[in-house]
């Protein structure tokens, strides 16, 4: 790979490598591309660290020429399908970004009705408009890396990110937000008689929502060894309605409901 | 005089969402100028049908992925509304001063990383680092403020946690109130700074008469909530809003359009602004007679300088708003709630202007129908009409295709679109 010239950084007195990086974006709310930009005491910083050839919700300028694509948000059209079959071809590394591209998100929930043109018709009456299933990226094209969340935390984009740059693997947690809610001192929510699905979605958010005294509803999609039949049971013990159970599981698309299985 | 123009501008960037702008001029005869939107859309008034209450603000706030927070307390409203819920006086408070840090922050956002470059002929703000260091750190300084703010009350910058129906899972450090209002308090210089800048550009002189439409003060400046009013004279109460706002489908757009006395209106800053001037606060009235800003002011680029404003307006009355919270004892954070049968109605001031939410619900607390009106959505049809006056202006006088394209995209971003979640 070729080295981008006199601004250089170093790290340990390495020469840092600045990837080309591009961002796209599908069907979405745009909140997670502009989480990158949220973060302003580091975004400079982020910004020595990778060369932004394209995103056009910040610039003008653009290029064809990257190595690393983030793409967020879910795939719903044809002419989505051909963008991002394109993109594919050019970048090296193409990072799902957010949890409407790793598993549908909060659009997947369309998906749950088995007649879309009823949908279409519900919103739009007798002027519908092109619209199909909900995809992750993953239906259509090989996703190198997913980041997980709705929205992504920040400052796991940029560890990631900082280890593309200095050619290390990238290694997700394997363990249940329960475990970032417990280093915590949070006070667990069950006892508060709240539902959350922190035993089985996969951390990394650092129980973001249980820190600030709310459930979990599963953006990040399921941990390793997650048992979610197990845990619909123990909800259920504790007087949760299946209803209530079902809305979080799934909301943003990670967890495989019956619901789904017919559809995909 | 043989003069033929050209532009087409695919996928506008420094915009949200996506959109399209061409317009073509022919021996001096503009022959068309056209504003499109593409967006895809996500159907979330359908997605929610079926859904219980409490699904709904966690929900639609992932409508828009800049005024999440004004779209989740929208959400909440019109479902309180539905359930005959009224809000504490330190729920209140503590929601507008959330709003008004997430109005800030997207005010900024939007005057300085995407509207700003353009001024300054540039593509972004990056290239700005280097040239105008000095305007970057402001920005991200004020940002910043901003968004710490939203973490400290809603406990999250983007779709926030702790906002529910009935009030707050977590109430913020006493402690960081008051030093929010320090940085407050000091942040009023920089924007008095970002003002100077402001006025040193060259903001486009263009009217087009226009009807605007806001929420109507009673008193105060207008966010959370309340009866509605256009500057022709049309007055109407919150649930009425439909009447309002008239949603129509069009062809070349995958949101709806809008329309009340004539064939567009405008929402947004200049619309609250042109509507509720005696309602400002002192310091921010004043900073929009130095730049001439005063009812009714017709001139679409003006409405960065009544972001400008707003953000004066919302730094003083937040500042306010946190010495009467700390002057209190806190309460109970959130009341508790009992759904029913009914239908809630909420409209809310967000950045980009007057937003509603509609929701019917079953005896369950179920969703049989939901309806949103985004405010971008209501300002399509302005957005067309003035870039064919504007195109038919620069007709008469000019005949460069990149000037024509910059003039004809700095309209468009001047409304800070919101394509994205204007489809939804
Ligand atoms: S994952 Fe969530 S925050 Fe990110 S784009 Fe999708 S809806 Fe927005
Ligand atoms: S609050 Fe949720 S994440 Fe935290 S310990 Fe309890 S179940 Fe686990
Ligand atoms: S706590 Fe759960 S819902 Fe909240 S951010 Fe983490 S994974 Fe997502």
């Amino acid at each position: 790979m070729k080295t981008n010239g006199a601004d250089d950084k170093t790290y340990l007195g390495i020469p840092l490598y600045r990837p080309r990086v591009a961002f796209f974006e599908f069907t979405s709310c745009e909140g997670c591309q502009l989480q990158i930009l949220n973060n302003e005491g580091t975004l400079l910083d982020f910004l020595s660290l990778v060369e932004v050839v394209a995103f056009r919700e910040a610039m003008t300028e653009k290029s064809d020429d990257y190595e690393i694509a983030f793409i967020e948000g879910s795939i719903t059209r044809d002419d989505e399908v051909e963008r991002l079959k394109k993109i594919r071809k050019k970048a090296k590394v193409l990072v799902a970004l957010g949890s409407c591209a790793c598993f549908g998100g909060v659009n997947q929930l369309k998906n749950r009705f088995h007649d879309l043109i009823a949908v279409n018709k519900m919103v739009y009456g007798e002027h519908p408009v092109n619209s199909g299933l909900v995809r992750p990226l993953c239906d259509i094209v090989k996703v190198d890396m997913q980041i997980f969340g709705c929205p992504v935390k920040k400052e796991e984009v940029e560890k990631i990110v900082i280890n593309l740059a200095l050619g290390k693997s990238i290694v997700l947690p394997k363990y249940p937000v329960c475990m970032e809610c417990k280093a915590n001192e949070n006070i667990c929510l069950f006892e508060q008689g709240e539902p959350c699905l922190g035993p089985i979605t996969r951390a990394g958010c650092d129980s973001w929502c249980p820190n600030n005294k709310a459930g979990c509803w599963g953006c990040r999609g399921p941990a390793d060894d997650a048992n979610v039949e197990q845990m619909k049971k123990v909800m259920k013990d504790l007087g949760f309605s299946d209803e209530t159970i079902m809305d979080r599981l799934e909301c943003f698309g990670g967890f495989q409901t019956d619901e789904k299985n017919g559809q995909r | 005089m043989k003069k033929t123009v050209s532009v087409d501008v695919k996928h506008l960037s420094r915009v949200e969402g996506h959109g399209n702008i061409n317009i073509k001029i022919k021996n001096g005869k503009l022959l068309e100028a056209k504003w499109q939107v593409i967006e895809t859309p996500r159907f979330f008034e359908a997605i929610l049908v079926g859904k219980k209450w409490d699904n709904a603000p966690w929900l639609t706030s992932r409508i828009c992925g800049i005024c999440s927070i004004g779209h989740m307390l929208a959400s909440i409203r019109a479902v309180e509304n539905a359930f005959g819920i009224t809000p504490d006086e330190q729920t209140t408070k503590l929601r507008l001063l959330l709003k008004h840090m997430e109005t800030l922050q997207s005010h900024i956002l939007h005057l300085c990383f995407l509207a700003l470059p353009d001024f300054m002929h540039a593509g972004s703000i990056f290239p700005l680092i280097r040239s105008h260091g000095d305007i970057v750190l402001l920005a991200a300084r004020m940002k910043q403020l901003a968004n710490d703010a939203c973490d400290c009350i809603g406990g999250r910058r983007l779709h926030p946690t702790r906002t529910v129906v009935g009030g707050f899972t977590a109430l913020p450090d006493k402690k960081d109130l008051a030093s929010l209002s320090e940085r407050l308090a000091a942040s009023l210089a920089d924007l008095m700074t970002l003002a100077d800048i402001f006025r040193g550009l060259n903001i486009p002189d263009f009217e087009r008469e226009t009807e605007f439409v806001s929420l109507k003060g009673a008193g105060d400046y207008p966010f959370i909530g309340g009866d509605l009013r256009s500057s022709d004279n049309v007055e109407m109460k919150e649930h009425e809003y439909r009447k309002m706002t008239n949603e129509y489908m069009t062809e070349q757009s995958t949101s709806k359009w809008c329309r009340l006395s004539r064939n567009s209106f405008a929402v947004g800053a200049l619309a609250r602004l042109n509507n509720n001037f005696e309602f400002l606060h002192p310091t921010a009235r004043e900073l929009a007679r130095s730049f001439d800003l005063v009812p009714l002011n017709h001139n679409p680029f003006m409405n960065n300088i009544a972001q400008l404003v707003e953000c004066v307006h919302v730094v003083s009355d937040s500042i306010a708003l946190i010495d009467h919270l700390l002057s209190s004892e806190f309460t109970a954070p959130r009341q508790e709630v009992i759904s029913k049968s009914g239908i809630g109605v909420a409209a809310v001031e967000v950045p980009r202007g007057i937003l509603y939410h509609c929701y019917e619900f079953d005896d369950n607390g179920r969703i049989v129908k939901a309806d949103c009106v985004i405010p971008t959505g209501q300002n399509h049809a302005n957005i067309q009409l003035d870039l064919e006056a504007l195109a038919k202006d620069y007709a008469a006088r000019g005949s460069d295709d990149r000037e024509l394209e910059l003039l004809a995209s700095m309209l468009v971003r001047a409304y800070d679109p919101c394509i994205s979640c204007s489809v939804h």
